[in-house]
């Protein structure tokens, strides 16, 4: 079984191609280029590399999110459209998930997250060795993460390129507590998000076409419009 | 000769739209997914939520445009798409779907210029004869282009400000009408007896350009001084104030441009062309002139991805060619491909 994995959620880049468990291809880049110009050169020189044409994919797994809105919608709609047309299921797994497996085997829980401007994350919080989420996906103040992860009461690893912009924070708040991942963990890759892809169920290919990302925040035009219709009211 | 089957993807505004076009000229199937009931709320489009309704239609549009045309992704000579101008993370789904598809299949790319498309919705009703002049009015452009053979352009004239549409938009807020304004302003205008004197921009003496910003002015300080008098608009009168000062200057220059270049055919394109109020103007003026005006159906005119296939029909024959790095272009100039 072949899976091609397609990681875009920030603005590192991770494509990888696994062959019956086996990583064949993998690339994992930080230069801050444009997705919009860089994934699908590198998914074709990756096929090339590997020898395989895109008819030989079996499954392909992309990060669903979150992430920056724009970055998750080119990995999406890339990995879409090659699932829809290619007529094979399309897996997504957790950006914050795929992220976290980088920190596999810490001894307490992996705290992954993303910089959501203004003191906010998005983030999520991960058993240390089997990676299942104990707080799922969400969009929070960065005082308000901290305080969960003080009643959790257990060492945390904190893993992603963001962590430096709260670390006073978090080593104020937490202290001894908490223990960061060095700059060699802090980029998602492909092959973590293939692995975690495949302990899922396959979704039936008729299920690619309502495949969207899970951005975990509504548009500003949308809580807007919301708020006036409950002063409407 | 085998006959040439484009497949084309429109995303640059608020209309996922795939279509495919056989030899430029025949329409196959034309999909379009519009999401102005979405955006009404908003009274605009709003480019986040414009992206996020891509995403979500994109695949299922192209499988209706190949479904409908009862074809295979091998059935086909290549796959075009908007590459610019428009909204950039609207555009980027476009091309990355088109990217990935014609990856998928092996096919070749052909990235096209929306204006362009606009102008080659006509080829799709009749023949270009050139040189062509061509007005395109939409909520996003307002330009005079000349084409002296396909695929040569020549803007002559474009907006300094405001395009037609958005003024018109503008308008239709002051007067309380909701997104799109357009139709309901064409709509008073045509019941209004007398409309209200608005000026008209012409700019310098030989100049192609456009401006309706003045105009948008005008109509916002008539409102205003209606207001602080107590004294209530009539919708109708402001409508056809409006609506005849953008029809006098935009049928005006046009009108003179044909005449200056001694073209052989005039085209309306964009969704403002959908105004009955242009249209009448422009047939009745380009009757007189004898020279044949072409204003392609409603369909055609607002934004759709068959116009885009139309465009990449003649690129395609020209040997123009997009690759897997294409990027959207917001703000790209229309060139000529020749
Ligand atoms: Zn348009």
């Amino acid at each position: 079984m072949i899976w091609l994995g397609i990681e875009t959620s920030n603005s590192p880049l991770s494509i990888a191609i696994v062959k019956d468990g086996q990583v064949v291809e993998e690339i994992v880049q930080n230069e801050n280029l444009t997705h919009s110009v860089t994934v699908m050169p590198k998914i074709e020189e990756l096929f090339q590399k590997a020898k395989l044409k895109p008819v030989d994919i079996d499954a392909i797994a992309v990060s669903e999110g979150p992430g920056s809105y724009t970055g998750l919608r080119i990995g999406v709609t890339i990995a879409k459209t090659l699932a829809w047309t290619l007529k094979k299921p399309l897996v997504g797994v957790s950006s914050l998930q795929v992220l976290a497996a980088n920190g596999q085997d810490f001894n307490g829980v992996i705290c992954a997250l993303f910089d959501a401007r203004r003191q906010n994350v998005y983030t999520a919080v991960f058993h240390g060795t089997t990676i299942e989420p104990i707080i799922e996906d969400h969009h929070s103040s960065i005082e308000g993460l901290l305080e969960q992860l003080q009643e959790l009461n257990m060492p945390v690893l904190f893993v992603g390129l963001d962590i430096d912009i709260f670390k006073e924070k978090i080593v104020a708040q937490l202290g001894d507590q908490a223990s960061f991942a060095p700059s060699s963990l802090a980029l998602p890759r492909g092959a973590h998000l293939i692995e975690l892809a495949q302990k899922q169920p396959l979704p039936s290919v008729e299920a690619v076409n309502s495949f969207i990302p899970q951005y975990h925040r509504i548009t500003e035009a949308e809580a807007n419009w919301i708020k006036d219709q409950k002063k409407g009211q | 000769m085998n006959d040439q089957y484009i497949l084309a993807i429109e995303t640059s505004c608020d209309e996922t739209a795939a279509a495919i076009i056989r030899n430029g000229t025949e329409i196959v199937s034309n999909i379009v997914a519009s999401q102005i009931d979405s955006q009404k709320r908003f009274g605009g489009v709003v480019p986040e939520v414009a992206s996020r309704h891509h995403v979500e239609q994109i695949t299922i549009v192209i499988e209706e445009a190949l479904e409908k045309a009862n074809m295979q992704p091998s059935d086909l000579t290549a796959v075009a798409v908007t590459e610019g101008p428009g909204l950039v993370g609207a555009l980027l789904i476009g091309i990355n779907a088109a990217k990935a598809f014609a990856f998928a299949h092996g096919l070749p790319l052909i990235p096209v210029h929306h204006i362009a498309g606009h102008i080659y919705a006509n080829a799709l009703v009749e023949p270009m004869e050139f040189p062509l002049l061509a007005l395109v009015v939409s909520g996003g452009h307002t330009e005079l282009v000349l084409m002296k053979e396909h695929g040569s352009f020549e803007v002559i004239g474009e907006t300094r400000d405001d395009a037609a549409g958005e003024a018109y938009d503008k308008v239709a807020r002051v007067l309380n009408m909701p997104y799109p304004g357009g139709p309901h302003i064409d709509r008073l205008a045509q019941e209004a007896k007398e409309g209200i004197d608005f000026p008209r921009a012409w700019l310098e003496e030989n100049s192609y350009d456009f401006s309706f910003s003045g105009l948008k002015s005008a109509v916002i300080n008539y409102k205003h001084n209606m207001d602080q008098r107590g004294e209530e608009i009539d919708p109708q009168k402001v409508a056809k104030g409006f609506q005849d000062s953008v029809v006098e200057v935009l049928t005006t220059k046009t009108l003179r441009a044909a005449r200056e270049f001694n073209v052989k055919q005039v085209i309306a394109a964009g969704g403002v062309s959908a105004n009955k109020g242009l249209r009448t103007s422009l047939e009745q003026v380009f009757e007189k002139e004898q020279i044949p005006f072409i204003v392609p159906p409603l369909k055609l005119c607002t934004d759709n991805a068959a116009m885009i296939g139309a465009a990449a029909s003649y690129m395609y024959v020209a040997g123009v060619r997009g690759d897997l790095a294409m990027n959207g272009l917001p703000g790209k100039e229309l060139k000529s491909w020749i």
